[in-house]
């Protein structure tokens, strides 16, 4: 017979509300079930309610973390419906905002992966290595999140040209932060022993789920909406894709610093071959039709499709956000795992709930002494760290 | 209940609650026990569960799936607690003003002592919010 | 392969099944098919042709009926491929694409419970969103509700 430990919806281990039930025998999770619903917020009802130039900011509110990936697929969407061509410079800003929240985004992962493992040391100097980026963001868009720089034909905000030289000091200083980083998750003999061989996605069970983004690209399936359908200036730089084959929680961390050091190459070479120029079209009304946009996410590809009937509200607005799909991979990924190493994994997709539950909420009576269990499982992976540890010799 | 609030004030745990935000007011409050604004020297620590708790912090919307969840946990709270609405979602709805699954605000549901705006506030925001909420809890005391 | 590869393969293997083949632009296709279809059509692509499911959308149309958009790309393509089958209402339903995809099968219980349609042969067909005891016959993104 199999137990079921309930975690969520408000649990430590999660910075939203979720809710997930996992099957255990003895200390083996055998299956896992996940329930959504707590942070529906209606959104693709209320996108028809807003005219496109709000649609943007609505959608920037999706999710915090990924604040320019949603307006950056949403704008992407809306010129692919009138067929615009946002002017270069705007493009090059536009890639500059999105790399460095690929760069926060994926260093507030790793500083709560450490947190998970019981490295709170390494959660406290990552954060604080982030408030590089976050200063940036800061200084170009006047927000530290939902800077609200994307608008259909164009950026709001211009790159001052006194800021350039900063911009590359910054760059330059986040270089050995990353050495840093890398070597503290590669080198340490702990988080290999931790996260090695846990929580494997194949490559075919990858290409089942259809996940995206670093989920995807430590299992080998090499997946990059920035490589294969490149939008704003990414068809203009040079960089590589990270794939790798292993498919655990130990690649996906890699993979994802690894990321990081594109990024900083493909910031570089935005602010090198920016000229200057107008950097709005001004577009005021936008056709009948349908419209599809795309842009890789930190977490992976997010996608929208719209359709307008001619008038200033769209018909229909359908989001697809990335987690949507690699959460789902948990169900195989958990599986087989123990107890202590299911929390690890289930962090290790860098799952946004708040994106995935863009929909509708209701309310629903149910288990209440399942609620609240604690920081029991936390505290579960901190202990199997000490005892790796102790056999280590560390 | 005058020595209970004064107890209160010198170092008081917060648990944080999100009720259906984007995700902005929690990191921001996360970046609040960070190395650079480290909320900790002034004794304010981040607990894991209501029952330790002092304060809650509560970002988001309150949808309906949250509500009777959010009343559960500022239940389990020991009073005198305070409770602290961060974010223009919670202080009002937002962007999201006439969604239907959000039928009432986080101080229709809560009761609110005090509120940090903005989209998401800056920690500074959020240290200097709940400095004045110290303040006054101490002249109440 | 390259995309004119694909195109080719694609009007060869289903011709005079292919209701209207439309191109907004070079990368992005739009292929009308009958709901009959739908499932050999997929699994042609899918597993002939090395696709990748991106998501489906569900559209409540004024034309009286559901229109549902299998979107699909081909990993290194910058081509997304759109299948779109027409539903008609009152009892909009198809066969489920969750045998031969196995991501398909969030995404057809959020339509199943949103707009009303039914997937046959669903292997899980609960709800994903709304609980279990929401009344029947309430769908929340149909217009006419």
């Amino acid at each position: 017979m199999s137990e079921i430990i309930p975690i969520g919806p408000y649990h430590p281990l999660q910075e939203e509300p979720e809710f997930f039930r996992l099957h255990v025998e003895g200390e083996k999770v055998v299956k896992l079930e996940i329930e959504l619903g707590y942070n529906h917020r209606g959104i693709e009802k209320l996108a028809e309610t807003k005219s496109w130039d709000q649609v943007v900011f609505l959608v920037e509110r999706i999710c915090g973390i990924c604040s320019t990936s949603h307006p950056a697929a949403s704008t992407n969407a809306m010129e692919d419906l009138g067929g615009i061509e946002a002017p270069e410079r705007a493009q090059y800003i536009r890639t500059i905002i999105c790399e460095l929240e690929r760069i926060h985004s994926h260093l507030l992962w790793l500083g709560l992966a450490g947190h998970f493992i019981g490295y709170n040391t390494v959660w406290m100097w990552v954060w604080k290595y982030r408030e590089i980026v976050c200063d940036l963001l800061d200084k170009i868009t006047g927000n530290r999140q939902s800077y609200a720089m994307f608008k259909v034909g164009g950026v709001r905000r211009d790159i001052l040209e006194d800021d350039i030289p900063w911009i590359r000091a910054s760059m330059d200083k986040l270089k050995p932060v990353l050495d840093l980083f890398k070597g503290a998750v590669m080198d340490d003999p702990v988080i290999r022993a931790r996260t090695r061989g846990v929580g494997i996605l194949t490559n075919e069970m990858a290409k089942q789920y259809c996940v995206v983004g670093p989920t995807a690209r430590p299992s080998g399936v090499a997946i990059d909406v920035r490589k294969d359908d490149p939008y704003f200036a990414y068809g203009m730089v040079d960089f590589d894709i990270v794939v790798l084959e292993e498919g655990d929680v130990f690649a996906k961390a890699v993979c994802r610093i690894l990321e990081m050091y594109e990024s900083v190459k493909i910031i570089e070479q935005c602010i090198d071959k920016m000229k200057p120029g107008i950097i709005d079209l001004k577009i005021k009304e936008l056709p009948a039709g349908e419209g599809i946009g795309r842009a890789e996410a930190p977490r992976g590809e997010v996608y929208h499709y719209c359709l307008s009937d001619g008038s200033n509200f769209p018909a229909r607005y359908k989001v697809r956000a990335p987690s949507y799909t690699n959460i789902a991979s948990n169900e195989v990924a958990c599986v087989g795992e123990t107890v202590a190493d299911a929390a690890l994994v289930l962090a290790a997709v860098d799952p946004c709930y708040c994106c995935t539950e863009r929909l509708v909420v209701v309310d629903h009576d149910n288990r209440r002494e399942q609620v609240l269990q604690g920081n029991t499982l936390i505290q579960l992976s901190h202990e199997r760290t000490k005892q790796i540890r102790k056999e280590l010799g560390v | 209940m005058g020595i209970k609030l004064k107890a209160l004030t010198k170092s008081p745990w917060v648990y944080h609650l999100s009720t259906g935000s984007c995700n902005n007011c929690d990191i921001e409050i996360l970046d609040c026990l960070t190395p650079r604004y480290d909320l900790e020297r002034l004794g304010i620590v981040l607990v894991g569960s209501p029952r330790h708790a002092d304060a809650l912090l509560v970002t988001g919307n309150m949808t309906m799936k949250c509500m009777k969840r959010a009343k559960e946990v500022y239940d389990q709270m020991p009073k005198p607690g305070v409770v602290i609405a961060v974010g223009t979602c919670a202080l009002g709805h937002g962007v999201f003003e006439g969604s239907y699954v959000m039928p009432k605000t986080v101080d229709e549901v809560l009761p609110v002592d005090i509120y940090i705006p903005g989209c998401p506030p800056k920690p500074e925001g959020i240290i200097a919010g709940v400095a004045k909420l110290l303040e006054m809890l101490k002249q109440k005391a | 392969m390259t995309w004119n590869e694909i195109k080719a393969d694609i009007k060869g293997a289903f011709d005079g099944k292919i209701l209207k083949w439309h191109e907004h632009n070079d990368t992005r296709i739009y292929v009308d098919i009958e709901p009959a279809d739908l499932v050999e059509f997929s699994r042609y692509i899918f597993e002939k042709l090395g696709s990748r499911f991106i998501i489906a959308s569900a559209v409540d149309t004024p034309r009286g009926g559901i229109e549902i958009l299998y979107h699909f790309d081909f990993f290194k393509l910058p081509q997304v491929f759109s299948l779109r089958v027409f539903l008609p209402k009152p009892k909009p339903e198809v066969e489920s694409l969750a045998s031969v995809i196995k991501g398909t099968e969030w995404i057809e219980r959020e339509m199943a419970e949103l707009f009303g349609i039914t997937f046959s042969n669903h292997p899980n067909p609960v709800h994903l969103l709304l609980p279990d005891d929401w009344p029947e016959g309430n769908y929340p993104l149909r217009r006419d509700q």
